[in-house]
Parts: structure tokens; C-alpha cells; sequence
């Protein structure tokens, strides 16, 4: 009798758990005693992806570190949603200064742990695009250049969501925003801008970086896991689709982060040193008409006026990020953990 | 006096008290739907359910849970035309997944290991009849004596089984996994009376003094058509030829046999007559491949063994060892018809496999209950005209098949059951379908089906054994984890880990979830990322 390997197939394998995978092999969020990082009570909108991102990843940080984490926030949505004064969503020690110097803080945070002799206890530095690309550029990249050892999430909604949806430079070509209108010839934000920051992290030589989605979330949580066996230096890149900003509807956050991933549009990997060690492969290949239709801000590429060739533009940064990081493969895609054979 | 920091007026407070629920406009609920293979179901098990368990490795339970419904999974798992696979949503995903495998392994798991049948029920004290043992009577008195009432058996034949013994050739269903099922239902005390043929039935009852009467005398006889013969040919019915195969006494046929009729019956004659030594078996089929009633499985197996086949053939006359077949053609309706040309073909015996019809003599001699186009007529309860007398299996409007005749069975008891404690049956609403749009696939991963072994074919052409193999324990599992438990929560997590709120509890050790509407925000992502569709979304009243 010959055995063929094949993939583990139990239902709910890329689901957050299931009753008969061992509690290894569960993820933190199918932990009915996980930390719950940020609480109920939050005032995020109906179906916001950077209050799930956020959970996944500290909880995961916080199982990783034994809970011995220190969160620093830049201003942004996720802090104005979670501590209305006098209430906090935080169940964990959280500290929040200015939209950009969260990287600077968090510098300052590890060197006191460092003076304490604490090395026990992490940091973990977060923000969201506008606080990461734009404002707290210059920060972040003294961060990373000195080498500190502060694991810094960025949650990328693509835009200042919170201020009313203005262009960040992590906003996608095309997609409509109050300073990105759908007006003129080219309609939406510019092609050609923006900051593709995972890659400008890994120029800095740093120890890690990684990109994740909300969508995967064995794959979210098992980059936290590993960003936390490193000092120094590391960056996680979630994208966390925004409801109100990108006009999708409020149960579709995770479908359309899939999506992102799906299409290309939103590469997933990871990478040691400036070096990518490891892609998410595509498991359905998608094309991005299927993506852009569930959000308002690409409505105008669809409908009367549609303009397919901007869409074919998308499409063809998607087929570049698919190249670049050999997104396409022809084996079928099995989930990060688990698998099993079968006699044949 | 004020023990807080500079600038600070009150304490810190928790986002709990910040009761996001009342933004909701809809909510999300968990409910059960119906998977579709349960629904398929003729014998009405609940298959996602017995799988749930087998999942788990528990074969005891799984088996348990499907005895519930039917007591022969090893019988099923081998000649059930499993409607469920057809129905199963994963045919969407990949393939259906082989539930019938499944059955059969547990089937043979429990006979291994000497699994009993639940116990009786309490005496009621009510006697019931019950003619014919064939699957429809014995799931009768299955159901019967767990309700506790009193059943005798009574089958004309010198054994139990009916056309599961004297229909269904050996190599489908070898006699020892037949006889062992059967025993075991016998085993919970039902009163057996065989070689007996009732002759009056409202005669029996009385003498009896039975409360109720359960008909599932089948439909035994051959149809005949009239075909042109001569005296030295020989001309049989397939019901007959099997029956007599059944009984170890199997008539000659000669070398050449042609069998006319395009259902699984004619495909049983024609493998039984190529394991009795037949060179030729040829079935001669009036319409084309595609239109044969017979399951494409079975007709596989059958041209492996080497059985040929003649589709758009009718056979115009049969002369000592020739037979005439007129060629036919689809008309514009897709209906055969004749083109006047014929074809001469040699033939030892023609067997006739054209369909079976119920032994009505017993019920018109009766006269009280009614019949109808050949088939006794029921209402939903399965009770006959005659009050107290019901019917089921083959002889009632229904598919023909071993399947049909177990959820009669059971349908049947629970008339009984009613009608002997003189109340009505309680009807429960059908779930809402689990259908495919329900669910969110993403979540199971790709695997493909096991295929169940088959016995090599050149050791298929003289003997009766098993053709079609059972599945190991490692691959019985891993088929059974390809369900993917449609409407029905397996506790995945993903409610509970994709809530951006936290609303999802965890309620433990029964693996259940409860949404905390406190601060459900009505998002909906729950429901949208439930693998099997288990949460709906529900308005709320403003």
C-alpha cells in the first residue's frame, strides 16, 4: 500500500479553531481565556478591521511574551475609538503621546525597560497608516536605524479614516477619497505615489519584517510569534479594511481582506534581514474587478461609466506584486499547520 | 479629599460600560439548518449527525446515532443508491463527500465489535403484524419493538430478508453481513413465523388479536411482455432467476445470455449470469446508455466484468437459440421508435428484467383495501383504507428501492404507534435547507474523495464475492472530516474569534457560542464567516 501525502484536510482548518485540532494547534484567538487586549465597549465602527487587527496581534504578543507587553499608540483611529476619557478598551499597559512620535516613545519606553533591567517586558509600538507612512515616517526610521527593540505594527486601512477619509500615502491608486476626488480624467488618487513600507523596512536591514491581513488569521499570529523571537528592530504590516472609508459593507471586513490577498493587490510575506524568507501563495487566484466592486471607493470604475482601463492599471500592479514575490503556485494551498497523509 | 492626579476629575472606567449593542439594527443569531444530505435521505437519517461523531473518531457514537434511524448500516453502506451524495453540497467544492463508505465502515465496525441495537421499550401491550421481512417490515419491527409494542413477523420465504436476500446478488451483499444485521433486530424480541403465506388478512388479525397490521409484501413478480417465442426457447423473469440464485438452486442458461431491460435488476441478472458461467451477457436496452435507469456505478462495474451492451434494441422474437432484435432510433421527442431493421443475434436464454410488479391476489381477496395501478394506496401515515392496516415498501407509490423501504419502516411505526395509543402524529417542521449559498467554503481545505477499493476483475468472473471493498479506519476518518457539517455549528471558533467586539462567548465544555447583545454591534461578520452557515441575520423590532 503506497501513501500519498496530501493536505490536512479537517473542516475548519483555516478557520480560527476547531474541537479537534490539539491546543497547539489552535490559534490564541480560539482561547476562550486569551487576553481580549482591547475590550467591549470600543467605539469602532460596525465591522472595523483594525479593532479585530488589533486584538489578533496583542493577544498573540501577549501569549508570545509570557503577557509582559507595553503598548504604545500613536493618534489615530484605533487610540480615539478605545479611550474616550474617562473609559479604556485597554486591558493591557497602553500609552499614547502624539499622531507621530510613536516610534520615538517607544524608543524611550525600551531604553527605561533596558535602564530597569526588564528585558522580561516587550514593546510593541502601533499606528495607523497616516501615523506610520506619513506622519511618523521620520520616526519610525530613526527607530529601525537604531536598531531598538520594538516590534512596530502598522494597521493599514489606506487612509485617515478617522478624520474624515483623506488620502494617506498607503491609499490605494484610484481609490476615491475626500482629498482624492472623482473628478477629471483620472479620477481618485494618482498612480505612481505612495510608499510601499514593508519594502522600504527591509531596507533597512532590519531583523523583521512581515506583512499579514485579518483574514488569515493562523498566518497573523504566527508572524507575531516569530517578530517576538527577535531583538531589535522589527515591523508588521496588517492591512485592516476600513467600513466607512472604503465603503464596504460592514460584514464583508474579512472577505475583503482575503480578497486583497487573493488578487495581489496586498502581498503577504515575510522577511529576515532585508531578505523575503517566505510568501502566502495565492489559493484561489482572483481577479481585482472581484475586490474593487465591494467597495464605494472604486465605484466609479464600475456602473455608467466604466472605466476598464484603469481597472486593467490595477490589475496589472497586482500581476507585478505576483511576480515579484512568486505569489502563484501551482500545488494546492494548505493552511500553515497540519497535515496528513492518506493510504492509497 | 481628591487623591487624583493634577487636571484629572474622574477615574479611570472601562469601555464595558459603553453598551455598543444599542447600535444594532440587526442581529445575529445561531440556528440549525438542514443539511441536504439528511434531507435526501429516504430512510430519514441524520447524516451530518452520525458523521459529526465519526469525525471524532467515535465510531460508537456515530453508529449509535445512525442506528437511530436505520438498523442496517452495513446493509446500507452497501446497497443504498445514496441520494444524500447526490444532494451533498460539496459536490460545489470538489466532490460529494462518500458518505456511503462511511456508513458501510460503520456498519462493519459494529458487527466487529459485537454492537448491540438499543434496548426494547417498555411492554405496551399492543400486538402488531407484520407481513413480509423484507427492509420495510423489519425496520417496521425495529422501530416497533423500541416503542415497546409486541410484533410478529410472518414472510412466505424460508428466510428473512426479502429482496435484500432474494434480489440483491451475493457479490453486493455477501449473506453473512445480511444475516447478521437482520439477527440483530430479531434479537430485540421480535415473534418470526416464516414458510407462512397470509392468506386472509383481516382472518390473521383477528386470531391473533392484533391492534394494528403493517403490509410490505413488495413487488415480487417479473413483468412479461409478449414476445414471439418458439417452444424450444428459454425465457425467464430476472426476479425469478435471482430468486433461484438466491436459493443455491441457479437454472441452466447456457453460454449466450441476453437480458432485456435497462435497470439495476437487469444488471444483477446479467453479472449474476457471467458468474454462472455465461461467456456472453448482453444486455438489450430499448433506448440509448444515457437513459438507462440503472446507477451509473453499477453499469460501470458491469462493463468491467464484460457485459456488453445493446442500447436503441427491442427484442421482436425469440426462435430456439436466436433472437431478432429490431433496431430503434430517438424521435424529435426524444422518444424511441422502430426503423424496421432487424438483426439476428444468438442467445441460450432471455432474461426479462422490465420491472416488478406487487402480488395483489392477498388484497383483492381482501377487498377493504384500496388499490390502485397496481400499487396499494396510503396516506401520509402509510395507513390503507382498511383502519389499523398500513402499507409500505415496494408495494405502495414510491421508488423502488432497499432505502425507501427502511424509512417506510419507520414512517410506518410511528403511524402505529399513534394509532394504537389513538392519538395523531406529530408532525415536525422541516428546517430551513442548509443550501450551498449558506456557507462560506473558504474555510475547508481541499481534499479530494477516497475512492473505495474494488476486488481485481479477473477474480469477479466465476464467484460471488464482495466486488466493491470497504474503506480502513484511516480513510473512513478522513473522509468523514471532509463534511463540512452544513447549517449545523461544528465549534470552529470563527464566530468567536472574528467578532471585532468581542460579543462571541465561549460557553466551554458543550462547545457552544452565545452572542453577548450587550455589545454586538450587528456587524454581521459572524455570520458572513461561518463555514457552515449556522448564524443568520436577524432584524431587530425598533
Amino acid at each position: 500500500m503506497t501513501r500519498r501525502p496530501i493536505h490536512f484536510y479537517q473542516v475548519g482548518s483555516f478557520a480560527v479553531g476547531n474541537r479537534l485540532l490539539s491546543d497547539g494547534e489552535r490559534t490564541v484567538q480560539s482561547d476562550a481565556a486569551r487576553t481580549n487586549s482591547i475590550d467591549s465597549g470600543h467605539r469602532a465602527c460596525q465591522g472595523c478591521g483594525e479593532a479585530l487587527g488589533a486584538r489578533y496581534a496583542l493577544d498573540a504578543a501577549m501569549r508570545a511574551t509570557g503577557n509582559r507587553v507595553v503598548a504604545v499608540n500613536a493618534t489615530g483611529c484605533l487610540e480615539v475609538f478605545s479611550t474616550p476619557y474617562p473609559e479604556t478598551s485597554w486591558r493591557i499597559p497602553w500609552l499614547h503621546s502624539l499622531f507621530g512620535n510613536a516610534p520615538a516613545v517607544a524608543t524611550g519606553v525600551a531604553a527605561a525597560l533596558r535602564v530597569k533591567g526588564r528585558d522580561d517586558v516587550r514593546v510593541v509600538s502601533q499606528a495607523g497608516d497616516g501615523g506610520t507612512v506619513d506622519i511618523g515616517f521620520g520616526a519610525l526610521s530613526g527607530m529601525f536605524e537604531r536598531n531598538d527593540d520594538v516590534l512596530f505594527i502598522c494597521y493599514d486601512n489606506e487612509g485617515y479614516m478617522n478624520t474624515g477619509v483623506q488620502r494617506s500615502a498607503a491609499t490605494p491608486p484610484a481609490a476615491r477619497t475626500a482629498t482624492t476626488e472623482v473628478v477629471g480624467p483620472h479620477p481618485g488618487n494618482a498612480f505612481g505615489q505612495g510608499k510601499d513600507l514593508p519594502r522600504i523596512a527591509m531596507a533597512h536591514d532590519v531583523a523583521y519584517v512581515a506583512t499579514a491581513t485579518v483574514a488569515d488569521l493562523h498566518d497573523l499570529e504566527a508572524k507575531v510569534e516569530r517578530a517576538m523571537q527577535f531583538r531589535g528592530a522589527r515591523y508588521l504590516h496588517i492591512l485592516v479594511p476600513c467600513p466607512l472609508g472604503w465603503g464596504s459593507d460592514s460584514s464583508e471586513t474579512i472577505h475583503v481582506a482575503r480578497l486583497a490577498k487573493e488578487t495581489g493587490l496586498f502581498p503577504v510575506f515575510e522577511a529576515e534581514y532585508g531578505v523575503v524568507t517566505s510568501v502566502s501563495k495565492i489559493r484561489r487566484v482572483t481577479p481585482v474587478e472581484e475586490y474593487l466592486k465591494l467597495q464605494r471607493r472604486f465605484a466609479h470604475l464600475f456602473g455608467k461609466n466604466p472605466r476598464p482601463d484603469i481597472v486593467t492599471h490595477l490589475q496589472e500592479i497586482a500581476n507585478r506584486n505576483i511576480e515579484r514575490y512568486g505569489l502563484r503556485d501551482e500545488e494546492v494551498v494548505a493552511p500553515r499547520h497540519a497535515r496528513t497523509e492518506v493510504e492509497v | 479629599m481628591n487623591k487624583r492626579p493634577f487636571a484629572i476629575t474622574l477615574d479611570v472606567g472601562s469601555s464595558r460600560a459603553n453598551h455598543t449593542g444599542s447600535w444594532r439594527v440587526e442581529r445575529p443569531v445561531y440556528v440549525d439548518r438542514l443539511p441536504p444530505c439528511n434531507n435526501a435521505c429516504p430512510a430519514g437519517e441524520n447524516i451530518q449527525g452520525w458523521l459529526y461523531e465519526a469525525e471524532s473518531g467515535n465510531y460508537e457514537a456515530a453508529w449509535r446515532a445512525l442506528v437511530e434511524e436505520n438498523p442496517f448500516p452495513a446493509i446500507m453502506g452497501r446497497i443504498c443508491f445514496h441520494p444524500c451524495e447526490t444532494a451533498c453540497n460539496r459536490v460545489q467544492v470538489d466532490e460529494a463527500v462518500g458518505i456511503n463508505a462511511v456508513e458501510r465502515f460503520l456498519g462493519d465496525y459494529a458487527l466487529a465489535h459485537g454492537l448491540r441495537l438499543p434496548h426494547p421499550g417498555a411492554a405496551t401491550g399492543h400486538r402488531v403484524l407484520v407481513v413480509g421481512a423484507g427492509p420495510a417490515g423489519l425496520s417496521a419491527a425495529y422501530h416497533l419493538r423500541r416503542m415497546g409494542h409486541y410484533v410478529r413477523l410472518v414472510d412466505s420465504s424460508p428466510k428473512l430478508g426479502g429482496m435484500m436476500r432474494y434480489g440483491i446478488p451475493a457479490y453486493r451483499l455477501p449473506r453473512d453481513v445480511l444475516d447478521a444485521e437482520i439477527a440483530r433486530v430479531i434479537d430485540m424480541g421480535v415473534d418470526v413465523v416464516l414458510d407462512h403465506n397470509v392468506q386472509d388478512i383481516e382472518r390473521e388479525r383477528e386470531l391473533g388479536n392484533f391492534d394494528a397490521v403493517f403490509l410490505a409484501v413488495g413487488a415480487q413478480l417479473g413483468k412479461r411482455v409478449d414476445i414471439p417465442a418458439g417452444d424450444s426457447s428459454k425465457i425467464l423473469d430476472a426476479v425469478t432467476f435471482l430468486h433461484q440464485v438466491a436459493d443455491e438452486r441457479p437454472p441452466m442458461l447456457g453460454r449466450r445470455v441476453v437480458v432485456y431491460g435497462g435497470g439495476d435488476t437487469a444488471l444483477d441478472a446479467a453479472r449474476t449470469a457471467r458468474r454462472l458461467g455465461a461467456t456472453e451477457a448482453v444486455i438489450v436496452y430499448r433506448r440509448t446508455q444515457d437513459q438507462m435507469p440503472a446507477h451509473g456505478e453499477e453499469l460501470t462495474q458491469a462493463l468491467g466484468e464484460g457485459v456488453t451492451l445493446r442500447w436503441l434494441s427491442t427484442i421482436n422474437q425469440v426462435d430456439g437459440d436466436t433472437i431478432m432484435i429490431e433496431k430503434m432510433r430517438l424521435n424529435a421527442e426524444g422518444f424511441p421508435e422502430a426503423t424496421g431493421e432487424f438483426e439476428a443475434l444468438g442467445a441460450d436464454a432471455v432474461v426479462l428484467a422490465l420491472g416488478q410488479e406487487t402480488d395483489l391476489t392477498l388484497l383483492e381477496r381482501d377487498g377493504r383495501v384500496e388499490v390502485k395501478d397496481g400499487v396499494v394506496q396510503v396516506a401520509s401515515d402509510l395507513m390503507t383504507s382498511d383502519r389499523g392496516v398500513f402499507a409500505g415498501g415496494d408495494a405502495v407509490p414510491a421508488n423502488r428501492t432497499a432505502t425507501v423501504a427502511v424509512g417506510h419502516g419507520k414512517k410506518a411505526a410511528r403511524g402505529i404507534d399513534a394509532f394504537v395509543r389513538g392519538v395523531s402524529v406529530e408532525s415536525v417542521a422541516k428546517h430551513e435547507l442548509a443550501s450551498f449559498e449558506h456557507l462560506n467554503t473558504w474555510y475547508y481545505s481541499d481534499a479530494e474523495r477516497t475512492q473505495r477499493p474494488e476486488l481485481e476483475k479477473v477474480r469477479r468472473q466465476d464467484n460471488f464475492e464482495e466486488v466493491v471493498l470497504g474503506l480502513t479506519e484511516r480513510n473512513a476518518l478522513f473522509e468523514a472530516r471532509r463534511c463540512m457539517s452544513c447549517g449545523n455549528c461544528f465549534e470552529c471558533d470563527n464566530c468567536f474569534g472574528v467578532c471585532p467586539d468581542n460579543a462571541v462567548m465561549k460557553l466551554g465544555a458543550n462547545g457552544k457560542y452565545e452572542i453577548d447583545y450587550d455589545f454586538c454591534k450587528g456587524c454581521g461578520i459572524c455570520a458572513r464567516e461561518c463555514p457552515c452557515g449556522a448564524i443568520t441575520m436577524v432584524p431587530e423590532l425598533i
